[in-house]
């Protein structure tokens, strides 16, 4: 449906080229924003290298960013753990959040995530209500946020940045409750059958738009310059929108998007 | 050969039965999940709890209902939805209706807790694990949006595996549509009380049962995010006993108090008490 020309992919293709290095974050903030200045820190606990934040000018006017990053190479992969945040990563994002609504300035996320980091550190520093904390935080913000998931969206550790007035996702990218491997072996015990688990899991961007789960496909080309000039486009467009609407209704339309589920 | 050098048997683990009208037979020895302890079960006594350790065995929801209060009003009671037709997934849910006498893994209502009146929701791992499917995020929004019109507070009691797969991605917005009831509950200035009891974990610990303005827990219940198998995959080591347990989340900084199941109804009534409005109501 995206492009005339293009063969529709299988869910398990999209699967397999959501996990591949398409888009990394550096290269999304330097071509859909201009002058980003990063910021560090949850103020606790330390600075989560896997969830990238800071500010930026989107067309000229000042927004928030945040990126959940998986890395570039093996090192960073490894100090990002391959794009798994640990609670003070999103603490890390619900301090930027706060910030941003304290300036009124539009937040946008970019989410690729195999899902938050399933660690002994991470349990004892309260993953859940880290991320429990992001969601509840997100719906009582007073400024536009849209999401955008451009690789994988797992689980929790996603939707913990993705409650916002609008969800956006790459043509080839998934957004699922759990990955095909984890739910095939909770549904089946037995994870080889993840391609099978793929195929019913309703996780490409075509089956979450039928289900109003996201709004958008972003379109990908080759040229990642055009696609990043549409996002570009398309986010000034819209938060100009949202922008425009009063707080409580911002508020409460971001609420009645998850009201219908 | 080693006649006398015989490897250890592995002792059998002891498996909880799924089967809920087995789960506790008159006049059987049981072993306690936390300790350990042989127990006759006559020993658990009215509150089923182990003698030893104080480890709240797992309840039905209207166990719970029975111990916990003094009146109780359900709502919502035969709220069905459309859900997905995923395979196989009917006949398991009849399944888990036949055997618990819900119609969901969460029970929800007007109660009166110690002459408090409270909007009480219990959800009941022996229903699917206490998954989180779409009736049960529908059943919880609603308790927190009747009790923000009637100026209630919320109790919550947690238990759950986390998300209902079956449900797929509808189950991860039920997360969100409950947290954004919550918001609406927390901004009307009224108190939210979690309660969490064995097991509370996944997607349910990732949004509402970290949500409230006191979180208490039962003795020992697993609370947490991740499963301990796939923490132990991903780190490659074993993680202590204790680990997920309430103590250890006390000691972590995310909850409030340890609470004995028996002591719950009056820890709560006086919560309740704490947060009425000067002046009274």
């Amino acid at each position: 449906m995206v492009s005339l020309f293009r063969r529709e992919l299988t869910p398990v293709q999209i699967v397999k080229r959501a996990r591949e290095d398409r888009f990394m974050a550096r290269e999304i903030i330097s071509g859909v924003f201009t002058d980003f200045f990063e910021l560090h820190g949850d103020r606790y606990a330390g600075d989560d290298k896997s969830v990238i934040g800071g500010l930026a000018n989107l067309n000229g006017e000042p927004v928030t960013v945040i990126v959940i990053d998986k890395g570039s190479d093996i090192n960073d992969k490894l100090a990002k753990r391959n794009g798994s945040p640990e609670p003070y990563g999103y603490r890390k994002a619900i301090r930027l959040m706060k910030q941003a609504a304290k300036f009124g300035r539009p937040i946008i996320t970019f989410i690729n995530t195999p899902g938050a980091f399933p660690g002994k550190t991470a349990e004892d520093q309260g993953q859940g209500e880290a991320i429990a904390q992001s969601i509840l935080e997100s719906l009582k913000l007073p400024v536009p946020m849209i999401a955008i998931v451009y690789g994988e969206g797992g689980s929790g550790g996603a939707l913990a940045l993705a409650t916002a007035d609008q969800v956006w996702m790459f043509q080839n990218s998934t957004y699922s409750v759990l990955s095909p491997e984890g739910f095939a072996s909770i549904l089946w015990k037995d994870a080889k059958r993840h391609d099978e688990a793929a195929a019913v899991m309703g996780l490409t961007p075509n089956d979450l738009l039928d289900n109003h789960v996201i709004e958008y496909i972003i379109p990908e080309s080759r040229s990642h310059s055009r696609v990043f000039s549409l996002i570009r486009a398309k986010l000034t467009e819209e938060i100009q929108t949202l922008a425009n609407m009063p707080t409580d209704k911002l508020i409460a339309q971001r609420r009645a998007r998850f009201r219908k589920f | 050969m080693d006649l006398f050098n015989k490897p250890n048997a592995k002792l059998p683990k002891i498996k909880k039965d799924a089967h809920v009208d087995a789960q506790i037979p008159d006049g059987l020895f049981l072993a306690c999940p936390y300790c350990g302890a042989q127990l006759y079960s006559k020993q658990l006594g009215e509150h089923r709890v182990c003698p030893t350790c104080g480890y709240g065995f797992r309840l039905q929801a209207y166990e719970r209902v029975h111990l916990m209060t003094t009146a109780f009003e359900e709502w919502d009671a035969d709220l069905t939805l459309e859900t997905t037709d995923f395979p196989g997934y009917a006949e398991k849910l009849s399944r888990a209706k036949s055997q618990t006498k819900l119609k969901e893994s969460v029970l929800t209502g007007q109660a009166v807790i110690e002459n408090e009146t409270v909007a009480l929701g219990i959800m009941d791992s022996y229903f699917m694990m206490g998954s989180l499917g779409t009736v049960t995020g529908e059943k919880i929004t609603r308790l927190f949006e009747k009790a923000t019109t009637q100026q209630l507070p919320v109790i919550l009691f947690t238990a759950s595996g986390g998300a209902r797969m079956q449900e797929g991605i509808n189950s991860l917005m039920q997360m969100a549509k409950v947290s954004a009831a919550v918001a609406a509950h927390q901004e009307a200035g009224l108190p939210y009380f979690v309660v969490l009891t064995d097991p509370t974990t996944g997607g349910v610990t990732a949004s509402f049962a970290m949500q409230g303005d006191v979180t208490l827990a039962e003795p020992h219940a697993l609370v947490g995010f991740a499963g301990k198998r796939v923490i132990e995959q991903t780190i490659h080591e074993k993680v202590p006993k204790d680990f997920q347990r309430a103590e250890t989340v006390l000691e972590n900084g995310f909850i409030d108090a340890v609470v004995q199941r028996k002591e719950l109804p009056k820890v709560l009534a006086q919560l309740v008490k704490f947060h009425q409005p000067q002046g009274g109501r």
